[in-house]
């Protein structure tokens, strides 16, 4: 199986506020009801991009007409923690994100995401508080996360180092971010731990 | 140099090293439910694959599914959702646990329960409280539904290695401090990321001295202090549990149990980091907030943003209090409750119903609360009824459910309304988690939980039900 590589993407950028924000947030698990993956992109942060109530939209980046069509997500601590679901990356992947830059992310959904070829790095705080005034100064600003030579730049002329692990990186960048051809590949080895350890 | 379960665990499961350095892993046991797996078995359709050895995947179905009427879902998505895991297992040849099985149940309480969950495996599940096995000595871990495919594919995962964190807890714990309050504690100190990148090996007198039911309860929110997995290392205990269970291969058993003992850490196991706690220091702990780590112990306040260290935790004390309606510097006791809820994963197990039971004859449910209480899977359920559990509790004004992982998430009919604020022996008290896009989660244990229903506010059940404290 050839997979595309993932060098860097580049697109407009959108700050969401808060630490910890975990995957009930992003996709609410009402949601979760279905088969498949399709259609899943209109219901990311839908409990905070609506008011409950009224279901009134809600002054979420992600309903600011400024930040309309953004493709790179800018966070902060911890993001994606909470329930295993691949939904929430699912939904971030659907809703039009092609890469994530925090402060730092939750192990299970960094996984995920890194298999769906959305690169999600790490970033210091102050520069992501740089590039998102930045932004907000001027939501037009192109930026691109550059997986190759882990590093964001923006059109303005902000660049600032990023950090993800090698493995993730070189997954992505080699077009190896999807591992099951890979792991099929290995059958004789699985057959022969299959019948030592579980003699099968 | 002596070895961590872990890294034995690991060690014996590796299968190979892929190309970008990550390993791959044999996973011993997989574990599935309605949620996640239907589309990783459409993935596998798509790539024309089949189920690689069927005999080690184990299917249930539990977040969907009624607690009132457990055969009648009205919800057409979650009719739709229980049928395609039917097609899947069958179309598979997969072991599926289903409603007129008479095992169905939450899947972390199942694998147990039948004896499937054993030391030295590794155990993937698509949910992230698979962590909850290690209480077996098991690698156990939640993966995406991507990587559920993998497994079904190939039986294997592209993994990194974890490093490993021992937390002792050594001493007594004082009457009314249960395995949940451990928990609340250990994330409490640690935080809800301290754990990213570690299993949590949990050991000393405490864990020593716990049930298998106790343990389950502690590695089950693993994943809250940000550890993927966590584990007990097994003993005399682990194999006295597994004994008989069904899927647990009973000839030459005193050679099975000396393989599942031999994978205990070394006593010279070195480690990446170790954290001591004294059991004494432990107080019946619950939430404030909105994150796991917003625990607090019954005795104390709630944080006052004014007296925040810095002006992340400022910020991050005011968006929780905001959400949660709760007024800062005010004692956490006494905080209305609307609803009580004894179930999942954490604690919806024989034992969690036992404790409860025996505190509450007598008591009865304050007015206005909606106390429910639910088994973790139908073998619990049937348990609790033969020992006349069942009655006690509705006895005293709870509600008595089928099967199911009920209000812990907001999947299936049992759901929060509006702003209620709900006590609740369950492990996340994220923002909109059980239901309502409003409502509150106050974590806690089952039997605190019971106090505050019997209350009718947040209340120290040592002063409820007159314990020795
Ligand atoms: S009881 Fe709650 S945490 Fe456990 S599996 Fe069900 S939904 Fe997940």
């Amino acid at each position: 199986m050839s997979l595309e590589p993932v060098k860097q993407v580049t697109g407009r950028a959108v700050f969401i506020p808060g630490a910890d924000i975990d995957t009930d947030r992003i996709i609410p698990a009402r949601f979760m009801k279905c088969v498949t993956f399709d259609g899943l992109g209109e219901f990311a942060f839908y409990d905070v991009r609506f008011n409950p109530d009224t279901g009134e939209k809600t002054d979420h980046p992600l309903n600011d007409p400024r930040f309309s069509g953004a493709s790179i997500l800018l966070a902060g601590v911890n993001f994606g923690c909470g329930s295993s679901r691949e939904h929430a990356p699912q939904s971030l992947r659907k809703y039009g994100f092609r890469g994530v830059i925090a402060e730092s992310f939750a192990e299970i959904f960094y996984g995920n995401s890194t298999t769906l070829a959305m690169p999600c790095v790490m970033a210091d705080v102050a520069d992501i508080t740089k590039l998102r005034d930045a932004v907000e100064a001027d939501p037009a600003l192109e930026v691109t996360i550059d997986v190759e030579a882990l590093e964001v730049r923006a059109s303005n002329g902000i660049r600032f180092a990023v950090r993800m692990p090698e493995s993730a990186r070189e997954a992505l960048v080699s077009g190896r971010w999807d591992p099951i051809q890979e792991l099929l590949d290995n059958n004789t080895a699985i057959a022969a731990k299959a019948a030592e350890l579980y003699a099968i | 140099m002596g070895k961590s379960l872990f890294q034995k665990v690991w060690d014996s499961h590796r299968v190979g090293t892929l190309a970008d350095g990550r390993t791959q892993l044999f996973i011993g046991t997989h574990l599935i439910h309605e949620v996640t797996s239907p589309q990783a078995f459409g993935m596998l359709r798509d790539l024309g694959l089949k189920v690689k050895y069927p005999q080690r995947t184990f299917a249930t179905v539990d977040h969907i599914v009624p607690t009132v009427d457990q055969d009648a879902p009205q919800d057409p998505l979650a009719a739709e959702m229980m049928a395609a895991l039917r097609k899947n297992a069958d179309d598979f040849g997969i072991t599926y646990f289903d409603l007129a099985s008479g095992k169905q149940g939450i899947v972390h309480v199942v694998g147990p329960e039948q004896g499937i969950t054993q030391p030295g495996t590794t155990i993937a599940c698509g949910d992230s409280h698979t962590a909850t096995h290690g209480a077996f000595g098991a690698i156990a871990f939640g993966i995406g539904t991507t990587q559920v495919r993998d497994v079904l594919a190939t039986q294997t995962l592209a993994l990194e290695a974890l490093k490993v964190r021992r937390i002792e807890v050594n001493g007594d714990l004082r009457p009314g401090v249960y395995a949940k309050d451990v928990i609340l504690h250990i994330i409490r100190l640690l935080g809800a990321k301290g754990g990213i990148g570690f299993a949590y090996e949990y050991a000393g007198d405490v864990f020593d001295r716990m049930s298998m039911e106790e343990r389950m309860t502690v590695c089950n929110m693993s994943i809250e202090g940000g550890a993927r997995c966590g584990y007990v290392n097994p003993d005399a205990k682990t194999v006295a549990y597994l004994h008989g269970r069904p899927y647990v291969d009973m000839t030459d058993f005193d050679a099975t149990a000396a393989r599942w003992l031999s994978f205990a850490s070394d006593a010279d196991a070195v480690y990446d980091d170790i954290v001591r706690i004294d059991a004494g220091e432990i107080e019946p702990t619950v939430t404030w907030g909105i994150s796991p780590d917003h625990g607090i112990a019954i005795s104390e306040t709630i944080p006052d943003p004014a007296k925040a260290a810095s002006a992340a935790e400022k910020a991050t004390i005011e968006e929780a209090l905001a959400y949660m309606k709760l007024p800062p510097g005010a004692p956490i006791k006494g905080v209305k409750v609307d609803v009580a809820f004894i179930g999942s994963c954490t604690n919806g197990r024989i034992s969690d119903f036992r404790e409860v039971a025996k505190f509450i004859v007598g008591h009865k449910v304050a007015p206005g609360v909606q106390a429910i209480v639910v088994p973790g899977s139908q073998i619990v359920a049937i348990q609790a009824e033969q020992e006349g559990l069942d009655k006690i509790f509705t006895a005293a004004g709870f509600e008595w459910r089928g099967a199911g992982c009920s209000m812990c998430l907001a999947m299936n009919p049992d759901k929060l309304v509006g702003d209620q604020l709900c006590a609740s022996s369950s492990n996340r008290n994220f923002k909109g988690r059980q239901g309502s896009p409003t409502g509150r989660t106050v974590l806690m244990s089952p039997v605190m939980v019971a106090a505050a229903a019997v209350r009718g506010e947040i209340a120290d059940a040592r002063e409820v039900f007159q314990l020795r404290s």
